[in-house]
């Protein structure tokens, strides 16, 4: 099908941008970004605004830039450009290796990295890395600017603590000096993820000092497995570690199924993709040193 | 609603169009109804199936997930623009002679994104051209002929100085 009608606008200030929300916020106006959920979802007409607020022209929300130790990715950057870009693989190499699993190329070329995670697709691959990155989103309201962590972002399936009248400019990645890995299962190349997992270590003499460990499609919102991370932090490094994290990231799951996969199949998915990031994530931590 | 009409610029082809559209307007549709170009094709909609493909400032998008109003001010390259004149472009004739195609549903998306494949490695494995084309799907082929006919594009485009719509067919020769 094709979507509704809607009136449009393109915004070439952040302030304009949030002051068209506000105007507009009786017609249900949305945001804009890479429209690559949006547009799907006004031609199945499950999403009807009656205002389109596109941010392609908006100033400064094409740039990537490293600030202090963070990664700053602004809200027009495409997923295409993330992935090839150098600031990534230096600062977020887990955020570069999970893009390659996100959609297509084509898809990549204009779905950006922010909007992925403002869609909040509980299958999605960037919100699990947005969580064990403990990254922060800033939105812009008409109060003012804040940031949002991560862990506070995710709310339910498509659900965020982003107020309609808010836009996120940016996402601030925290860099992670360590091993990581991004290991998904999916029902054909280029799918959303039915099991993704998403793995930071760092090593020091042999144990692991430090960990962060997500996963998505095991509930409504990506989850932090932080019984796994407690489970191996100070162990050896070691198939003994990894045993007992993957025991304990997986005990209590209780992923609601659905037909790609029911709830004991996801767990047995999940633990298997959990072993594969675990020990990649070691031996990259071993070989950094 | 009344909606109000975007005035916007494609540069389709190397051609310049103005044109006023109602936002809701899918880019795939400005190009076949309102340019007159039906090469591009329409299958699933929603971004799956890749027919739709064409190059957004020389990078793939789905026309049928793209406003026509995100183009604004941007240039789009369709299948109609690769033959020069009667002239095929090397990876339409390499589709010909390696029969890349038979319904030829999925043939116009496919050739742009082996395009854009061949722009960005021009000398790619087997592999790369297998992952390349896995964002398009195909119900004919089994994709195996389509592989050999980018493999056997990819040395031509590298020689035959591709087809540029900047430069006049003129000063080619
Ligand atoms: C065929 C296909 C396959 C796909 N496969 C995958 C996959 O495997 N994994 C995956 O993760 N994704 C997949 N996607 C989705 C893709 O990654 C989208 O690009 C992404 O989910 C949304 O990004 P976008 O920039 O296109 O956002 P849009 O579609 O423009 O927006 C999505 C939502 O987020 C809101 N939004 C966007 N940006 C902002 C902002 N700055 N501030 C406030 N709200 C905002 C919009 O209002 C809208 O509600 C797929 C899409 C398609 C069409
Ligand atoms: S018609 Fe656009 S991807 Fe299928
Ligand atoms: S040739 Fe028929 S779908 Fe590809």
């Amino acid at each position: 099908m094709k979507p509704p009608p809607f009136r449009y606008s393109s915004p070439t200030t952040v302030a304009d941008a949030v002051a068209l929300l506000a105007e507009h916020a009786a017609d249900d106006a949305r945001v804009l970004a890479g429209g690559q959920s949006l547009v799907p979802l006004m031609n199945f007409r499950l999403a009807q605004p009656g205002h389109v607020i596109d941010l392609r022209r908006v100033a400064g929300l094409d740039t990537i830039r490293l600030a202090g130790g963070e990664l700053v990715i602004g809200a027009m950057v495409r997923q295409a450009t993330a992935e090839r870009s150098p600031e990534v693989a230096l600062a977020a190499p887990l955020l570069a290796e999970a893009l390659g699993h996100v959609a297509h190329p084509p898809i990549r070329n204009s779905g950006t990295v922010v909007g992925s995670i403002a869609h909040a697709d509980p299958a999605a691959e960037l919100p699990a890395v947005a969580l064990a990155m403990d990254a922060e989103l800033t939105a812009v309201g008409p109060g003012g600017e804040r940031r949002i962590t991560a862990a506070d972002f995710f709310q339910g399936p498509f659900t965020t603590a982003l107020g309609a009248d808010e836009i996120l400019t940016e996402v601030r990645f925290r860099s992670f000096p360590g091993g990581h890995a991004f290991v998904e299962f999916s029902r054909t190349h280029g799918n959303f993820a039915v099991v993704a997992v998403a793995v930071l270590v760092a090593l020091a003499d042999g144990r692991i000092t430090r960990s962060a460990i997500a996963a998505s499609g095991l509930g409504g919102t990506p989850l932090r497995l932080t019984a796994a991370e407690q489970a191996w932090e100070g162990s050896t490094a070691g198939s003994a570690a990894i045993d007992a994290a993957v025991d304990a990231g997986t005990a209590g799951l209780d992923p609601a199924g659905d037909l790609h996969a029911g709830s004991a199949t996801r767990i047995d998915i999940a633990r298997s993709c959990l072993r594969e990031a675990l020990e990649r994530a070691t031996e990259r931590a071993l070989d950094r040193r | 609603m009344t909606e109000e009409l975007q005035e916007i610029t494609l540069t389709v082809n190397g051609r310049r169009h103005v044109l006023a559209v109602q936002p809701r307007r899918l880019l795939v549709d400005v190009l076949r109804d309102d340019l007159g170009l039906p090469g591009t094709h329409i299958g699933c909609e929603h971004g799956v199936c890749g027919t739709c493909t064409v190059l957004l400032d020389d990078a793939s998008v789905r026309a049928c997930i793209t406003l026509a109003v995100q183009a604004d001010g941007r240039s789009v390259r369709t299948v109609e623009g690769l033959a020069d004149g009667m002239r095929l472009h090397p990876l339409q004739e390499e589709f010909w002679d390696k029969q890349g195609l038979q319904c030829g549903y999925c043939t116009p998306g496919m050739l742009m994104r082996a395009v854009e494949i061949l722009e960005q490695v021009p000398d790619p494995t087997p592999d790369q051209v297998r992952e390349g084309i896995a964002s398009n799907l195909c119900r004919c082929t089994g994709y195996q002929y389509i592989v050999e006919a980018v493999l056997a594009a990819a040395p031509r485009m590298r020689s035959e100085n591709p087809w540029d719509p900047t430069v006049p067919t003129e000063a080619k020769a």
